[in-house]
């Protein structure tokens, strides 16, 4: 007997981190939000590496932080460990990347999830959506529950028709042995929408008493480690360090005579991968000549034993997966405490929404998170806030927030997925940005903390220190530009760096551009009375190093924007636009693309079906002004 | 609004006596200035303007046409933007060599097709009705773009330009792997291992720029000029040169210059005979000493040949003359082989290379296979025969090619002064990218199947 059970604004199905960002955007928007998740335990669960950041990945949640987001503060509080990486390359590439314990980290999101305003979580499952006249209205649950609401954000994870897969056992599942969603997928596609199947899958977990570390290396945190939120000033978290061991070739022997055991070899998987992240079995298939793989051993908390094998994803049979763990140094006698697996799933073709992440087929309906094709937790947060705010400006009347594809890895990643699709589970990469050098992690409040204030996000305390230290860096630039050195002040400072000596007085902003020369160097030289941090400092020199760079991407992203600017208006009819090759036409009218500049990135649309729709516009324009 | 700088031949490719290019955008004038050299400068030039000068490439300082350049600006043009149109009367060979130099200016690209006309008509400067013309121009002339591009894909030239992508890629996928799996176990990336890549992707890049030349010269052929003193054989080579090509002989009057060329083929390689005429007047009479004729040859030529008698003593004319061409494309024939050897061959050795003296017998029709040979060593590497040659010709293509070197240029430079890869990398896929635009191909997701098929990564 199904019963009315509550009337929102917006209902979030699924809390993980793509609902979990979803729910928690719309409630501080002011929107009446329910959160509803499986089980109450697994909100923002980490079913897989407890990890988070990375290259790309971190970049995301720098952003997610500066559209005031959860997961940078999240992790700020949860961390085990912290590692800037990449820091012997170019500052647009460094990352930063926090070790998690999972279980902290969980339940700190359930507590600010509960403590935050307009917000109502829930258990329940939903199984079906209610539409009417191709507008959502409401969920019913698998109790019989109806809540009814004027916008959905789906966020279901691995659930939807999960399977888990392992050696030749199958059953119906969602991660981590929860309760599968089975019944939305038939509701969906009552809805018209195109499902996929995707695979993905989960190294086994060890005990740590069981493992000889001293046959591994150590890899530590940083001494002084950087955090992911613009708010965390700093921490006083006790970092535990993660292990390094590699397969050996008794493991590769065991996989090679186990391997018609293998669900990814006998069909029994019939989901796609991803080949970022490919099971042990696939890359000793595929990498045959490669005598090694690494393997990470990596806590998964500060109250817990257990240790995440990273490197070692599989959906081979118990009795191999132990076997393989025995093969390794390190672990000859290691206790296996959870096995891997892997796990299928359905997905929404993602070029089924709009960049706002609204479906295209039903209004008022979202969709967010590994739902979309995508994998990886970074991933789903960065989605699920955007859910979270267009869906909550949806209800309120306003125009969508779309991040450009040079404003943002979000904006790249969103991009991707409605404009090009996937065809396997999208993770996001650096280079996947054309304009890796403005995506910085450094320059992520920059590029996105104002977007955060206009919608609401961020409060005014936090976007005037934003402000101050905008000021302040423009200030500091302005200072090295104008400020000149005479040669023999500086002549310590370039021998020292090994750095030609000048014979006139030249501006600290000169030498600044020089390879060898560091903001450090230069400030003992010529000191600063501004009050800056070490954050600004970086700024500055950021900026000031890789000017020539920086300005040249930034003139393709100003007449890339042209592009983007010129808007396609909704009701175009493409069969109607003559010249158009007929591919072009069928694809444009299945993406219907936004401006000019997104149906550029549409597979099979060629430069000169752009230039014809181009022509097509402006014809359209003149038609329409011409009838005023 | 604003669009970037275009620039093409917009006059019929053929034989015509003048061609005009059209460049228009924001940039036309600014790139114009810096390479027209006139004695106004055309950035303060009043619009609807003619200016005489020579287009000179910037680079090399090298002159490379003499041209009356029309100034237009917008809005009063055909497309509403600044518009420059350089009239050359050089044939197609000069025109092709300005357009060379204009499209290497930085903010400029080769139009499309109808491209202009599109403009106009954006710009408002066409109306309504002619929009579906508009369309139809683009249509047609896109998909003949598109069918040539299609043959050339197929032909050996696509093959090539596709192994230099791979190379390219492959270096690419490593960098990006370095930077999104930092703590992955593949192979460091050295500085000295970019180097090795780009340089060995710039060499290839370089011998297809030099088809480039080649594909001119079998065109047009090779301007050779036969110089030396009296009596050496000059005119009987000559006309052992242009019996064996009776049928194809023909007179071109040039257009410029006062003499008269003759075109001839040896072999597979054509060639076209400078100042032939002036051989052939001298032939019965006494012949002036021809070291004076020579000096010009010497200029203008792209092969000459010098010939030498056998039977002879060297003259300190011929002395003086083997000096001067000592950087000159220079084939030093020995004619008259059988006569007896009056003629000191240490000292001819030691003025020329020995790679570029023939041993020939006009009289006896001997060498003449030598000859050849050493022309195709000297302008095809030999390869000519091999009839497998692949020439890059269309301006497109070679200025894409330009601009990939230039990138690999920077990136090699890059390594030297200690800049960080992601920063490399940017030079690098412009490489990739320019490389990829000469196929036509959509960078897509390319880059990112080659780091998952090239790098075992994972979880």
């Amino acid at each position: 007997m199904n019963y009315e059970a509550g009337q929102y604004d917006i209902i979030v199905v699924g809390a993980g981190h793509a609902g979990s960002e979803a729910a928690l955007a719309a409630a501080r928007m002011g929107c009446e939000t329910l959160l509803l998740t499986i089980n109450l335990d697994m909100v923002a669960f980490m079913p897989c590496n407890p990890s988070i950041g990375g290259p790309a990945k971190g970049h995301v949640v720098r952003e997610v932080d500066a559209l005031g987001g959860e997961m940078g503060r999240n992790i700020d509080k949860t961390f085990i460990q912290m590692r800037m990486l990449n820091t012997g390359k170019g500052p647009a590439v460094h990352a930063l990347r926090a070790q998690a314990d999972k279980f902290a980290y969980q339940h700190e999101m359930k507590k600010t999830i509960e403590e935050t305003d307009h917000l109502t979580l829930r258990q329940g499952m939903a199984e079906e959506l209610i539409v009417e006249e191709g507008k959502v209205v409401g969920i019913v649950t698998s109790t019989g529950a109806i809540y009814r609401a004027k916008a959905v954000v789906i966020t279901t994870g691995t659930y939807l028709r999960g399977k888990i897969i392992m050696g030749e056992l199958m059953y119906q599942s969602g991660p981590n042995n929860q309760q599968p969603s089975l019944k939305l997928s038939a509701s969906l596609k009552d809805q018209g929408f195109d499902l996929v199947r995707f695979k993905t899958g989960t190294p086994p977990r060890v005990h740590k008493d069981s493992i000889d570390f001293s046959k591994t290396e150590i890899q530590p945190g940083d001494d002084n480690p950087k955090f992911f939120s613009y708010e965390t000033v700093s921490s006083d978290n006790e970092q535990l360090p993660c292990w390094l061991t590699y397969t050996s070739e008794k493991t590769h022997q065991i996989i090679n005579d186990n391997l018609h055991r293998a669900p990814m070899f006998s069909g029994a998987i019939e989901g796609t991968g991803p080949r970022y992240c490919p099971s042990i079995e696939d890359k000793i298939v595929r990498f045959a000549d490669k005598p090694k793989h690494q393997i990470f051993l990596e806590p998964e908390g500060k109250n817990t034993s257990e240790y995440y094998v990273q490197g070692l994803s599989t959906s081979m049979p118990e009795d191999v997966q132990l076997g393989i763990l025995r093969s390794i140094p390190g672990l000859e006698k290691v206790e296996m405490m959870r096995n891997g697996y892997a796990i299928e799933y359905d997905a929404v073709k993602p070029t089924q929404l709009w960049p706002s992440l609204e479906t295209k087929l039903v209004d008022g309906l979202f969709t967010a998170g590994q739902i979309n094709g995508t994998s990886g937790y970074e991933e789903a947060a960065g989605q699920g806030v955007i859910a979270g705010i267009n869906s909550a400006r949806k209800v309120q009347g306003k125009e969508p927030v779309i991040i450009e594809r040079s404003q943002g890895y979000i904006g790249v990643m969103i991009d991707d997925l409605v404009t090009k699709g996937t065809n396997d589970p999208y993770r996001l990469l650096t280079s996947r940005a054309e304009y890796r050098l403005l995506l910085r992690h450094d320059n992520a409040d920059l590029r996105l903390t104002p977007i955060g204030y206009e919608i609401g996000l961020i409060t005014e305390e936090r976007y005037q220190a934003f402000l101050n230290k905008k000021e302040l860096v423009s200030q500091e630039v302005e200072r090295l530009r104008t400020t000149k050195i005479r040669p023999d002040a500086a002549e310590a400072m370039l021998v020292a760096a090994n750095s030609a000596i000048t014979n006139n007085s030249i501006d600290a902003m000169t030498l600044l551009r020089r390879p060898e020369i560091t903001y450090a160097m230069l400030e003992k030289v010529s000191p600063s009375e501004l009050p800056l941090t070490d954050e600004m400092m970086e700024q500055v020199e950021i900026q000031i190093k890789y000017a020539g760079y920086i300005e040249k991407q930034l003139i393709q992203v100003e007449r890339l924007n042209k592009m983007e600017k010129k808007k396609i208006p909704d009701d175009i009819d493409y069969s109607d636009v003559h010249g158009l090759a007929s591919e072009a036409k069928q694809k444009l009218a299945s993406i219907r693309p936004l401006s000019i500049g997104q149906a550029t990135r549409i597979a099979g649309v060629t430069p000169a079906d752009i230039s014809i729709l181009i022509v097509y516009l402006e014809h359209y324009n003149r038609v329409i002004a011409a009838r005023g | 609004m604003v669009y970037d700088t275009i620039a093409a031949i917009s006059t019929a490719v053929g034989e015509g006596g003048i061609a005009i290019i059209r460049i228009s955008g924001p940039d036309a004038i600014e790139a114009t200035a810096r390479i027209f050299r006139s004695r106004i400068d055309l950035r303060e030039a009043e619009s609807h303007t003619l200016h005489y000068g020579h287009i000179v490439d910037p680079k090399t300082g090298e002159q490379v046409e003499e041209v009356i350049v029309t100034l237009m600006r917008g809005p009063r043009s055909f497309t509403a933007e600044d518009v420059v149109e350089i009239n050359a009367h050089g044939g197609v060979v000069a025109v092709k060599k300005v357009l060379d130099v204009v499209l290497l200016q930085d903010g400029l690209r080769l139009a499309e097709p109808g491209e202009f006309t599109k403009r106009a008509f954006l710009n408002g400067r066409i109306d309504l009705m002619q929009a579906e013309a508009v369309i139809d121009l683009i249509r047609s002339k896109s998909d003949r773009a598109f069918s040539v591009a299609r043959k050339q894909a197929e032909g050996t030239l696509s093959k090539r330009i596709k192994a230099l992508r791979q190379t390219v890629i492959e270096l690419l996928a490593h960098i990006e792997v370095n930077i999104d799996y930092p703590e992955h176990d593949v192979e460091d990336l050295t500085s000295a291992y970019i180097r090795e890549q780009s340089d060995k992707t710039l060499d290839e890049i370089g011998k297809l720029l030099k088809t480039a030349n080649e594909g001119k010269i079998l065109r047009e052929g090779i301007m050779t000029a036969i110089v030396g003193r009296p009596n050496v054989g000059k005119s009987s080579l000559l006309n052992m040169l242009a019996q064996e090509n009776k049928a194809i002989v023909t007179d071109i009057p040039g257009t410029t210059r006062d003499v008269i060329e003759e075109y001839v083929t040896l072999g597979p390689i054509p060639l076209r005979l400078l100042d032939t005429a002036g051989i052939r007047e001298t032939n019965d009479i006494v012949e002036k000493i021809g070291v004076e004729r020579s000096h010009t040859a010497l200029e203008e030529a792209d092969l000459i040949l010098f010939v030498l008698n056998y039977n002879e003593e060297m003259h300190e004319d011929d002395r003086i003359l083997l000096e001067k061409m000592a950087d000159r494309p220079v084939i030093v024939i020995i004619n008259k082989m059988d006569l007896s050897g009056k003629l000191d061959m240490d000292e001819v050795e030691r003025l020329c290379k020995p790679e570029s003296i023939v041993r020939m017998s006009v009289l006896e029709e001997e060498g003449l296979d030598l000859l050849e040979k050493t022309i195709s060593t000297m302008f095809f590497e030999g390869q000519l025969s091999s009839g497998d040659l692949t020439y890059v010709s269309n301006v497109r293509h070679i200025s894409l090619l330009k601009r990939a070197q230039q990138s690999l240029v920077d990136a090699i430079d890059a390594t030297h002064s200690g800049i960080p890869i992601d920063l490399i990398q940017i030079d690098v896929r412009s490489a990739w990218e320019s490389l990829g635009e000469i196929l036509g191909d959509e960078v897509g997701d390319s880059l990112i199947d080659q780091i998952f098929s090239q790098f075992c990564l994972g979880k």
